[in-house]
């Protein structure tokens, strides 16, 4: 064991991993996050916490990975390279070590361009990639990425993502591949809708076996209905959505949508589960919390594993 | 070559509004190619500002003059006498060029009549694009010619980022993905395995980190 996350543990043994998500607030009550939180506590090994996600100014990440943290619960801190220099960052992981947070993402971020602060600057002192090595010296070799040595060392388990779907498609593996000599322990990919295209990715995972060195957390997303389908495949950058999917939802009722929506979801799932190489599932339920603990549930993933 | 494009009339207006009598200067290097500050340029600007003079019931006195080279203060020295008559400088050069002329002449209020824009280079008639950031450490050996740092939107150095869409970048369908031209690329090359090479985060201090940059040639200083 590297550390002592939560997550580590878990997918170290061989069971399927659960993670989920929780949106800091637009503003600084912390109940937002307790609530929310709340919800999805006993179903997951681990809530991540996103960083001004979409490009929109939020609580941060680590602020509110602390509030989660003090609930006993386990937070992984996602960290975008675009809004803050490798000074910033490497401070920011010192910061959430001491508060006892031990897992994180490392994440290049949506463009400024689709957030509310569309004329600020990007810092892109470093890439995603680079931001692993950053915390894999930290970790493991006690420097800074300025080549220093730091007085005790943040044990964090690195995570990062993964998108199956974008193009070049042929790249795709190769990039994993790159995450993982970068020195990542788990991956969890844009939201699959289309399983067949997930599963040729996880073909060439598998053939280069990289996962034996990475573990791949598959994305879930379930749809509220058919017009955030339509808008996630039209709007969101790097989506698959496979117009069997939409045809579907447009199949039931407005009313029935959401429940078609989970079933979808609770369906990919169980087929993922048999992929070679999938060692859990994160939940992305879009300010839809709620309903994460059923979709476990019912994907025959509860209870979660206790340390 | 720097690109730059005119700034919009009511805020050249705005700058020359207290003065009655204005050298206008172009410059014949790069803003002459990208027609925003050449010899025709400064022609069409000047009858532009004497015109809205006119207008308002009022007159210009405009000299204009296109030097061979604005950032350079030999061809600066020229100015020397046609100078003197002006209440104020209007530059239609870059930043360089107008630095230069404001900084040999420097109880002249100098103002700068263009947006000086990006390093690009001409894609057709009309249209340029930016294709360098001046980073300092140039990498477009590892990376088939196509620059990361300039051409993706997050100057990523490790690949294409999870918003790439119809080999598109995120930002929208009029740019290119620079990581699937850079893909496109290794491939046809024969390159591929260039790709999973790690790029270690980069020293910035070639690329302005370290302050304000320069080069002393030794071997051409007089």
């Amino acid at each position: 064991m590297k550390t002592e996350s939560r997550l580590e543990k878990v997918l170290t043994s061989g069971a399927l991993a659960v993670t989920s998500e929780v949106g800091p607030p637009r503003g600084v009550d912390p109940e937002i996050v307790k609530t929310k939180a709340n919800m999805i506590k006993d179903h997951v090994d681990g809530i991540n916490v996103t960083d001004n996600q979409t490009a929109m100014v939020r609580m941060s990440s680590m602020a509110a990975g602390v509030i989660i943290k003090q609930m006993g619960l386990d937070p992984i801190i996602q960290m975008v390279t675009r809004d803050r220099n490798r000074l910033a960052m490497q401070s920011e992981i010192i910061g959430a070590s001491a508060f006892g947070i031990d897992t994180m993402l490392c994440l290049s971020g949506d463009h400024p361009k689709f957030g509310d602060h569309p004329m600020a600057k990007s810092v892109y002192d470093i890439d995603s990639i680079q931001l692993i090595q950053t915390v894999k010296d930290m970790r493991d070799e006690g420097k800074f990425q300025g080549g220093a040595d730091m007085k005790g060392r943040p044990n964090m388990y690195i995570g990062a993502a993964a998108n199956p779907f974008a193009d070049p498609f042929e790249l795709r593996v190769m990039r994993l591949a790159k995450k993982a000599k970068a020195g990542v322990d788990f991956v969890q990919t844009q939201c699959i809708f289309n399983l067949d295209k997930f599963e040729l990715w996880m073909k060439g995972v598998e053939d280069r076996e990289l996962d034996k060195e990475v573990h791949v957390l598959a994305g879930i997303t379930p749809m509220k209905s058919v017009g955030m389908a339509r808008y996630m495949k039209n709007k969101v950058p790097g989506m698959d959505i496979p117009d069997e999917v939409i045809k579907r939802l447009a199949g039931v009722s407005k009313e029935q949508q959401p429940e078609e929506g989970i079933k979808i979801a609770v369906e990919s799932i169980e087929r993922l589960k048999e992929t070679k190489g999938v060692h859990g599932f994160h939940i992305m339920a879009i300010e839809w919390e709620e309903r994460v603990p059923e979709i476990v549930e019912q994907a025959g993933l509860y209870p979660r594993p206790q340390f | 070559m720097i690109t730059a494009e005119q700034k919009p009339m009511q805020e050249i207006i705005k700058y020359i509004e207290p003065y009655d009598k204005i050298l206008l200067i172009g410059c014949n290097e790069c803003v002459t190619v990208c027609a925003a500050g050449g010899r025709k340029e400064v022609g069409l600007l000047a009858s532009a500002l004497k015109l809205d003079r006119l207008k308002h019931g009022k007159t210009l006195d405009i000299k204009e003059i296109t030097l061979e080279r604005q950032c350079d203060p030999e061809y600066v020295e020229e100015l020397v006498t046609a100078i003197d008559d002006a209440d104020a400088v209007l530059s239609m050069a870059c930043g360089c060029g107008v630095q230069t002329v404001a900084a040999r002449y420097n109880n002249k209020h100098v103002y700068p009549a263009v947006n000086t824009k990006f390093m690009g280079a001409s894609l057709s008639q009309g249209v340029w694009a930016e294709r360098c950031q001046g980073c300092g450490d140039c990498m477009l050996g590892i990376t088939a010619g196509i620059c990361p740092v300039s051409r993706c939107s997050k100057s990523l150095l490790n690949g294409p980022c999870g918003g790439t869409s119809n080999g598109q970048c995120e930002i929208g369908p009029d740019t290119d993905c620079a990581w699937r031209l850079i893909w496109e690329r290794l491939k046809a090359l024969g390159l591929e395995e260039r790709y999973e090479e790690l790029v270690e985060a980069r020293d910035w201090r070639p690329a302005g980190g370290a302050g304000p940059r320069k080069i002393i040639r030794e071997d051409l200083a007089l």
